[in-house]
């Protein structure tokens, strides 16, 4: 039972880190179908920053809020300057410049902070805590809940605010927004700018686990990806279940299957899922044709 | 008689062509051909080497250079990339025509290039850790490694866990190359050794929580000590989740985790861990009498003098490398492909920061795992064992 309960833990803790992850790409994509793939880097942008900022001397929550902030700027930067300029262009070259961006932000990062990989301290210490025989470090804990408050927000934030239900009008229909006197160029920036901030966030929050480095981004975005596509892209609620399924897959296939396997075994699990609702768990059931 | 003035000068041109080429022969830089993982996956490998190499050859030109010529380095960045590797491989020796190539900062990109190497016939001094590389002798007559091999790292391991009273024990590593290379040698020599692996986990490089292994680890049956293979952050992430479970299993790891990041970065967990790392990393704790504790500080000193960050191990091989290439020149008395690799071959009590070196016809690393010193993290910092 012990033996379950900390399986359990690990792919709860690793499914909440793909979660975050994942909520940062249905931002993006609910405004502008398209998918980022600079997110990852969002993610290490986040917690190199902070990592960054404590060493000028700064304290964890300012160093934390200065890194937000930074990343924010480079969301703001991505839109403005890479996919702005290309307004006209198809969803898939608009998807072709963010994996240009990505790897753009990827060498940036690697000139600033270097090629070393860099540790923040957890936010609460380093000490488990024992449930059950399992050992749960309370860094987890930070992750599960943030997530969980983060898709209360967006919720809130698209159901409830006039931005955030002009950045579904345009995902829905963006000429029909227009002409309602919705601003597209201002709620793609807007977006950007959210999901920058949104995985800064995740980044600042796993890096105490995970650890973090200029490349840390690459798998974080893959798996994130996957996560979102599991549950269904452009759905929270969708996100979260995805991130959790993927990580417990993970971490039971390590467990009681074959740790060399365990990858295999998740992204079968992936496929099932697709085959069965090819929509992902929390996708919307009608497919659209082009 | 007009067709023998013509004959005799052009003789005499030649003649003096040759003189010239002859001349210039002398003058001409050594060039050393390079490729290494400056960027990329492995870059805290190649970035160190690259910076080693550049280092000492401004370092001995400014001496005057070696046999009187001056050193000409060529460095390509193969961001750990096997088929880049290969690439620049070629054109180093075609292009660029460099006497003799120190590179390969992974096993992978060095055995890109090995049957290149042997078919050109180039003297090749691998930065790369697997026993592989150098073996066996008769197909690898032109390669030579500085690092120390896994197979001497976990043959070391065993030394040290057996007054422990450890014969039982479990592997924990990677998919990677090296990795799945400390893993079989491992394997094999647990045999030779009267070990008994009770436990073998995987996990992949860019993985984020080892717990679900660590866990099985634990709960297998009479593990009385852990091997781990790996380098990189995913082995202080190991590191991490070893002390999250309170585990007190004693732990090695190999020379692969010997940068100052993986104590930081493990964050209190790596306490207790033990594994064999090169002399240079514990250069100033090593007595005087030993003579790898002068060229391991000298090197030290020099490194951060110049660069103004820690020294890794990583570093030494690219030192050692280029310090055995310019003892095989002097040796060779100029850089004939064929005699600097025999020389090479001939290298004998060479005193490096990695070890001492004795190479033979059938051994190309030339280290024993005397060479090789066993530490243990104790505060934070590396202590060398006894």
């Amino acid at each position: 039972m012990a033996q379950f309960l900390q399986f359990l833990f690990s792919g709860v803790t690793v499914g909440a880190i793909y979660a975050l992850v994942a909520l940062g790409f249905a931002l993006i994509y609910n405004a502008s179908h398209v998918i980022n793939f600079a997110q990852g880097e969002f993610v290490m942008l986040g917690g190199l920053a902070t990592f960054g900022f404590l060493g000028a001397g700064f304290p964890l929550p300012i160093a934390a809020a200065l890194a937000i902030l930074l990343t924010i700027v480079v969301g703001f930067a991505l839109q403005r300057f890479a996919v702005e300029p290309a307004r006209g262009a198809t969803v898939v070259s608009i998807i072709i410049i963010t994996i240009g961006a990505s790897i753009f932000l990827r060498g940036g990062a690697q000139l600033v902070w270097g090629k070393d990989f860099h540790r923040i301290p957890a936010f609460t210490g380093e000490d488990p805590i024992l449930i059950g025989g399992a050992a749960l470090l309370p860094q987890s804990l930070w992750v599960i809940g943030m997530s969980a408050v983060v898709v209360v927000v967006l919720r809130w934030f698209f159901g409830s605010t006039l931005a955030g239900k002009a950045m579904l009008a345009v995902s829905h229909n963006r000429l029909a927004a227009e002409l309602c006197g919705i601003s597209v160029r201002r709620v793609l920036l807007l977006s950007f700018g959210l999901s920058g901030g949104l995985g800064a966030l995740a980044g600042i929050l796993i890096a105490p686990i995970t650890l973090t480095s200029y490349q840390v981004g690459t798998m974080l975005g893959l798996k994130g990806f996957c996560a979102a596509i599991v549950g269904g892209l452009g759905s929270g609620p969708g996100a979260i279940v995805g991130g959790l399924v993927l990580g417990i897959a993970e971490a039971m296939s390590a467990g009681y299957i074959s740790s060399a396997y365990k990858d295999a075994v998740a992204f079968v699990a992936i496929l099932i899922v697709l085959i069965v609702m090819p929509g992902g768990i929390f996708g919307k059931k009608g497919t659209e044709r082009v | 008689m007009f067709r023998k003035i013509a004959l005799a000068a052009l003789a005499t041109a030649s003649l003096g062509l040759l003189a010239q080429g002859a001349e210039a022969q002398a003058q001409r830089p050594i060039k050393i051909g390079s490729f290494l993982a400056i960027t990329g996956g492995a870059s805290f490998l190649g970035d160190p080497e690259a910076k080693t190499l550049r280092l000492y050859v401004e370092t001995l030109n400014k001496m005057g250079g070696v046999n009187g010529r001056k050193l000409e380095l060529v460095v390509y960045d193969s961001a750990g990339d096997a088929k880049q590797a290969a690439a620049f491989a070629k054109r180093l020796i075609e292009d660029d025509k460099v006497d003799l190539l120190i590179a390969g900062s992974t096993t992978g990109e060095t055995m890109a290039v090995v049957p290149m190497v042997e078919q050109e016939r180039i003297p090749f001094i691998s930065l790369g850790g697997a026993s592989v590389i150098v073996e066996p002798v008769k197909d690898r007559k032109h390669v030579f490694k500085t690092p120390h091999s896994d197979r001497l790292a976990v043959q070391k391991i065993y030394e040290d866990m057996k007054p422990r009273g450890i014969t039982q024990v479990a592997i924990l590593g990677g998919s990677g190359g090296f990795d799945q290379s400390c893993r079989k040698n491992a394997q094999e020599l647990a045999t030779i050794m009267g070990m008994k692996i009770v436990a073998d986990e995987t996990y992949a490089p860019t993985d984020s929580d080892i717990t679900p292994q660590l866990t099985k680890i634990k709960n297998t049956a009479g593990v009385q000590g852990i091997v781990g293979c790996g380098f990189g952050a995913i082995t202080a992430i190991t590191a991490k989740n070893y002390k999250q479970l309170g585990m007190t299993t004693p732990f090695y790891f190999n020379h692969g985790v010997a940068s100052k990041q993986f104590i930081t970065g493990a964050a209190g967990g790596a306490e207790g861990m033990r594994l064999p790392a090169a002399a240079l990393l514990v250069a100033a704790q090593l007595p005087d009498s030993d003579p790898q504790k002068a060229p391991g500080l000298a090197y030290a000193k020099a490194y951060m003098e110049a660069y103004k960050e820690d020294i890794s191990t990583f570093g030494g091989h690219a030192y050692d490398a280029l310090m055995l290439a310019v003892d095989a020149i002097k040796r060779a008395g100029g850089t004939d492909k064929a005699k600097v690799r025999d020389a090479l071959e001939a290298t004998k009590n060479f005193v490096g920061v990695d070890g001492i070196f004795t190479m033979s016809a059938t051994d190309h690393n030339g280290l024993d795992s005397a060479s090789f010193k066993m530490v243990e993290v104790k505060n934070n910092d590396w202590v060398l064992l006894k």
